[in-house]
């Protein structure tokens, strides 16, 4: 399809006629061609470099402003995946992102293995937090648009376009459901991007239910002039106390480290052993009634 | 101390004190009950489901299986509302025939999983109210699967269980084949035959316990030779 779009190819496209779509409910396109956005009202012939997200907006409750009204919702009967703790640091030798692995759905472990950082390309990670299956999406949405860039101009996008984009990519979702907060995690940058339209620059970023428990830690031993190791153990130590405390977070902690060179990924760690290890270094007896975070 | 719980705040009895007007909505799902099972093996993958329909209280059909078989390597388990089972599982046909016209080629279980995330978010506000399990071989001839929850949101998996007794099964199947929570045991590989029977007890189990499950047991085998479907009986109360 990024062949395509550079060709100019003009290919009929095939899925808008799907029956699927009833023709009373307004149909909701997103184009992240050239930060355009519009609403549209019904389908009409489109320029075949724009590549459109559809989204079905349902019309049940039908009042007369309610055209661009995003407060205008189905009730839904389930519960949506939530729940985190995400960190992020700028030390002397790079970026260190760490987040744990644990996906919840109302009171339920949904997934207990998720992956919550991902990389976007070899210069840039991104961690996520909020809802479950937004995050996945906008990740994917984003790498797509980054290659596309990278593609049409020759050259990379700079992380703190890539964060711009991403927010203005987010900004028409404003006020809906969609939950997301991503840290993109450059050699040399952080940036805290959401769904609520913050964009932040920063050199320390912890963000989920977790994160007041990761932010004390952090604050406590963190500078600049820590050297790899000890930047990662730091990391850890964060999200270990974040999961020991938050019942949102837990199972394992993985982590990246982003330097000039490229990412570099750390060996998923289950923090069950982690626990261990410290009631040992505590002398206490080990409480065995399940306290694996 | 038992009797004061009947008053409430006011003074007035709970029960028999009209709390005021309530407002009925429209609601447009309905949970129709039913749980899927998928497991992958080295060279197999197993999508297992029950057959009962239900709502409320009653049975609409004993016979009603939620494995639907995608390709020759694939297999979709949808449980919840079954009118939006129904839909996903027509434009799931629909997009893999498109897929076939265009490109020449069946699609393969990554892709379809990969699809299936981009139709269910984009009725991210309106969602499809189905929690879909894909079971299959990759490209490599190794069993995967893929489970999603109801926005598309989906990972990766080597077992999982989905729907209304999904909370009893996932626990029990994280002991037995990912050997959580057990101490010095030895790491078995899983083989077909013990992988079948595991799922067999293990919907024995979620028969007798969630009342949305039981009447019946589809189970599809998926392996390189094509899908084997078996069917056993469960309690039918």
């Amino acid at each position: 399809m990024a062949l395509e779009d550079i060709c100019n190819f003009k290919d009929k496209p095939t899925h808008k006629t799907f029956p699927f779509y009833a023709s009373e409910d307004t149909s909701v396109s997103v184009f992240t061609e050239a930060f355009n956005f519009k609403w549209r009202g019904e389908m009409t012939s489109k320029k075949a470099s724009d590549v459109p997200l559809e989204f079905h907006v349902p019309s049940l409750f039908k009042r007369p402003s309610s055209r661009a009204s995003h407060s205008v919702s189905v009730r839904r009967p389930f519960p949506l995946s939530h729940g985190t703790t995400t960190l992020g640091f700028i030390f002397q030798g790079g970026v260190i992102a760490a987040a744990d692995t644990r996906a919840s759905a109302g009171g339920l472990v949904a997934c207990p293995a998720v992956h919550k950082i991902t990389p976007i390309h070899s210069h840039l990670v991104v961690t996520s937090s909020g809802s479950g299956a937004d995050c996945m999406l906008w990740e994917r949405i984003l790498t797509r648009e980054i290659r596309l860039y990278q593609l049409r101009h020759k050259r990379r996008l700079s992380i703190s376009g890539t964060a711009k984009l991403l927010s203005l990519m987010l900004h028409p979702f404003k006020g809906t459901d969609v939950c997301v907060a991503l840290t993109l995690c450059g050699w040399d940058k952080l940036i805290y991007v959401c769904s609520d339209g913050a964009r932040l620059q920063g050199d320390i970023f912890s963000v989920g239910s977790g994160s007041p428990y990761a932010y004390g830690v952090l604050d406590r031993s963190l500078s600049w002039s820590l050297n790899k190791e000890e930047a990662i153990l730091l990391a850890r130590e964060a999200v270990f106390r974040a999961t020991h405390r938050d019942a949102y977070s837990g199972n394992n902690v993985d982590l990246f480290h982003v330097t000039a060179e490229g990412w570099r990924q750390r060996q998923r760690e289950d923090l069950k052993e982690e626990y261990y290890r410290d009631m040992e270094k505590r002398g206490k007896k080990m409480d065995l009634t399940g306290l694996f975070s | 101390m038992f009797v004061s719980q009947n008053f409430g705040e006011s003074g007035k009895m709970k029960e028999y004190h009209y709390a005021g007007p309530t407002e009925h909505r429209f609601s447009p799902y309905a949970f129709n009950g039913g749980t899927v099972l998928a497991v992958a093996g080295e060279d197999f993958a197993i999508v297992a489901s029950d057959t009962r329909l239900s709502e409320g209280y009653s049975i609409h059909s004993r016979d009603s299986p939620k494995c639907y078989k995608l390709t020759d390597t694939t297999v979709l388990g949808c449980s919840g509302f079954h009118g939006d089972c129904l839909t996903l599982t027509k434009i799931i046909d629909a997009r893999l025939k498109m897929y076939k016209h265009s490109n020449n080629k069946t699609m393969t279980s990554g892709a379809i999983a990969a699809m299936l995330s981009t139709i269910l978010y984009s009725r991210r506000f309106f969602p499809y109210y189905v929690y879909n399990i894909i079971g299959g071989l990759d490209e490599q001839g190794k069993g995967a699967v893929y489970s999603f929850d109801p926005v598309g949101s989906y990972q990766r998996d080597t077992y999982k269980a989905g729907g209304s007794a999904s909370a009893m099964l996932q626990p029990l199947l994280d002991n037995q084949i990912g050997f959580k929570n057990m101490e010095g045991v030895e790491h078995v590989p899983l083989t077909k035959d013990k992988a079948v029977q595991l799922v067999k007890d293990v919907f024995v189990s979620a028969a007798e316990r969630d009342v949305y499950t039981g009447d019946a047991l589809r189970i599809c085998i998926v392996t390189k030779e094509g899908i084997e479907e078996q069917n056993i009986p469960l309690r039918k109360d």
